[in-house]
């Protein structure tokens, strides 16, 4: 009698609980439609891009310069100039996105002029590319006389991402637990010695996770360098930024003209022969390809700092 | 800033606090053995640290109401006390933790001896005041760092550069610690690969590294198990002798073990300070003896 009230019980429990399970098979259903779905545009993308481009996706492309025929046309000039500009913007946006986030985040006092540059901060990450454009094109091509250059656009596309490289920097060192940082002072460490020997380190994994998602944001921004502009039409590289003697490194390279891939693409796009439409597709395959290693490489660092630091 | 007071016109002294003492002894007591060592001879030692009137304020609100102490040097000290009592607020005030958190405020003076430093004063940089005054956290919290460098991490800081005076030192800490036959072997092996109780006895051989003349635990149990507890509370009992501490725990049979002194603290004032002894067998105060009775807290 007893057994079968307890059973009973039981049954009416797990009916119970099975009920409200549903919930959850149905949204793991729902997510897994809508991120495949996402995930297939872009796949479907790449491929549609590798396809068309196939026929131009050889060792020639990469190694020959730009040309009026269509078949003969490469995009050395174009991926040397965004690998330098990307170095530039790298350079550049790296010392200067963290020291402001290391300032916001372990310095700044929290007062309203502190908010008002936060707010600043955030919304600068929506502002149009076109626009970050148009400043560096009063700003750095005429008034600090940069020209048309490597320099200037490495420069514009630093600006562009400063807000997600400050903004990404911010989260990794806000992660550190307050308990490390109270261990360090604990010990007489002063707030840079703190942030140096401590939040940094262990932040690095996120850190560089943001650079890489911003540099990838970079590669493919169009506009500004437009704006600036960029050549569309390049048949020179700029002076290798190494060399055989020393001091073994130039920057000559940063006062040249550039063109970069976006912009190969958009020209190339732009033209009447069918024969062009087949390099830009060849061109986009290859920018995408460049970014998904970005972020691939993006991945790979956050996973090997994680896994030495688990708090 | 630094008066003419010496560490005889004490504020509040150990024994002599005990207004209205009706000798109560019915009341049910631990059962445990309680109060260290403190003899006749412990009034005669030094004074190492006296609170005098402190009040701390977090914003407008006075966590802590003008208490007065003093620390015996190399003894142990008990703060004890219900959840918010101001025990730990207390303890972070003598390493200026506090000064972390923006809007707080002390008042009063924290006086540390023989120099007759004032801890709180305005004049005294916190950096200085944690470079004479180490703290255990509640929670273990090594470095993700080699266990060698979490001890080292002190040394470096105090910009000591020989690689075997470091060396020599990090030994001795973890020694003293009582963890060095565990980790000698994997020095090189991240703090964070650690059980609990080992961390924190990392954690207390990291602030030993580097000789504080006052060691500040702050519920350092509250995450361990009764075994790694154990083992924390005899580290506490070696480091008698070595070094003054003060010790902030809710357990009032684990403050009854491993001190000397005990303060009871209740909502931010400072209801009795006495041997531990006294206070837990022949409390003067009605609150002290209903908070280790357990009528509440």
């Amino acid at each position: 009698m007893h057994a079968a009230t307890a059973d009973a019980a039981l049954q009416q429990i797990r009916a119970d609980v099975n009920r409200r399970k549903i919930f959850d098979k149905i949204f793991v259903m729902v997510g897994l439609l809508i991120m495949f779905s996402a995930l297939l545009v872009l796949v479907v993308l790449f491929i549609d891009l590798v396809q068309e481009g196939a026929p131009r996706l050889n060792w020639d492309f990469l190694t020959s310069f730009p040309s009026r025929k269509a078949e003969r046309a490469g995009i050395l000039s174009a991926w040397v100039g965004t690998s330098l500009i990307m170095l530039t913007t790298a350079a550049v946006s790296m010392p200067v996105g963290v020291a402001a986030a290391i300032y916001l985040e372990e310095y700044a006092p929290k007062n309203w002029v502190t908010a008002i540059i936060e707010i600043n901060v955030t919304n600068l990450a929506g502002v149009p590319s076109i626009i970050y454009g148009l400043l560096a094109l009063g700003l750095f091509v005429y008034q600090f006389n940069l020209g048309q250059s490597i320099a200037a656009a490495g420069l514009t596309l630093s600006l562009l991402i400063l807000p997600i490289v400050i903004v990404a920097t911010r989260e990794a060192l806000r992660a550190v637990p307050r308990a490390i940082r109270e261990a360090a002072y604990a010990l007489g460490a002063t707030r840079w010695e703190v942030t140096a020997h401590h939040v940094l380190p262990y932040s690095t994994g996120g850190i560089l996770t943001g650079m890489i998602i911003g540099l990838s944001r970079a590669i493919g921004e169009t506009a500004p360098l437009i704006t600036i502009g960029a050549l569309s039409f390049i048949a020179f590289l700029p002076e290798s930024p190494f060399k055989g003697e020393f001091p073994f490194f130039s920057f000559a390279w940063l006062r040249e003209a550039f063109t970069a891939m976006p912009i190969q693409m958009f020209n190339w796009v732009s033209r009447p022969d069918p024969a062009f439409q087949v390099n830009a597709a060849a061109a986009g395959a290859i920018l995408l390809g460049m970014t998904l290693l970005m972020n691939g490489v993006a991945i790979y660092v956050r996973y090997r700092f994680r896994k030495r630091i688990n708090w | 800033m630094q008066s003419g007071i010496t560490a005889q016109d004490s504020p509040v002294r150990p024994g002599v606090a005990t207004q209205g003492v009706d000798g109560r002894l019915s009341t049910p007591r631990p059962s445990v053995e309680v109060g260290k060592r403190t003899t006749k001879d412990d009034e005669a030692l030094a004074i190492k640290s006296r609170a005098e009137g402190l009040s701390f304020y977090y914003g407008d609100v006075k966590a802590l109401k003008s208490l007065n102490i003093e620390i015996r040097e190399k003894r142990v000290t008990a703060l004890i006390g219900p959840s918010g009592c101001g025990k730990t607020t207390f303890l972070r005030c003598f390493n200026r933790m506090h000064d972390l958190t923006p809007g707080t405020r002390y008042e009063g003076r924290i006086m540390l001896y023989p120099d007759s430093l004032d801890l709180v004063g305005r004049g005294v940089d916190a950096i200085e005041v944690r470079m004479r005054i180490g703290m255990v956290f509640q929670k273990p919290n090594p470095f993700p760092k080699s266990i060698f460098e979490n001890v080292a991490y002190g040394l470096k800081v105090r910009g000591v550069r020989s690689n075997a005076r470091i060396e020599e030192q990090v030994e001795q800490a973890l020694r003293r610690a009582a963890i060095w036959d565990e980790v000698k072997d994997r020095l090189e092996s991240s703090g964070l690969s650690l059980s609990g109780g080992q961390q924190q006895r990392l954690c207390i051989a990291r602030a030993l590294a580097t000789n504080p003349e006052i060691l500040l635990f702050d519920e350092p149990t509250s995450a361990l198990d009764p075994i790694a507890t154990a083992r924390i509370e005899e580290l506490i009992d070696e480091l008698r002798d070595q070094v003054t501490v003060i010790i902030v725990t809710h357990n009032m049979q684990q403050a009854a073990r491993v001190s000397d002194y005990t303060a009871f603290m209740y909502l931010g004032e400072l209801i009795e300070f006495d041997s531990t002894s006294k206070l837990f067998t022949n409390p003067s105060q009605k609150a002290t003896e209903d908070y280790i009775t357990g009528r509440y807290g």
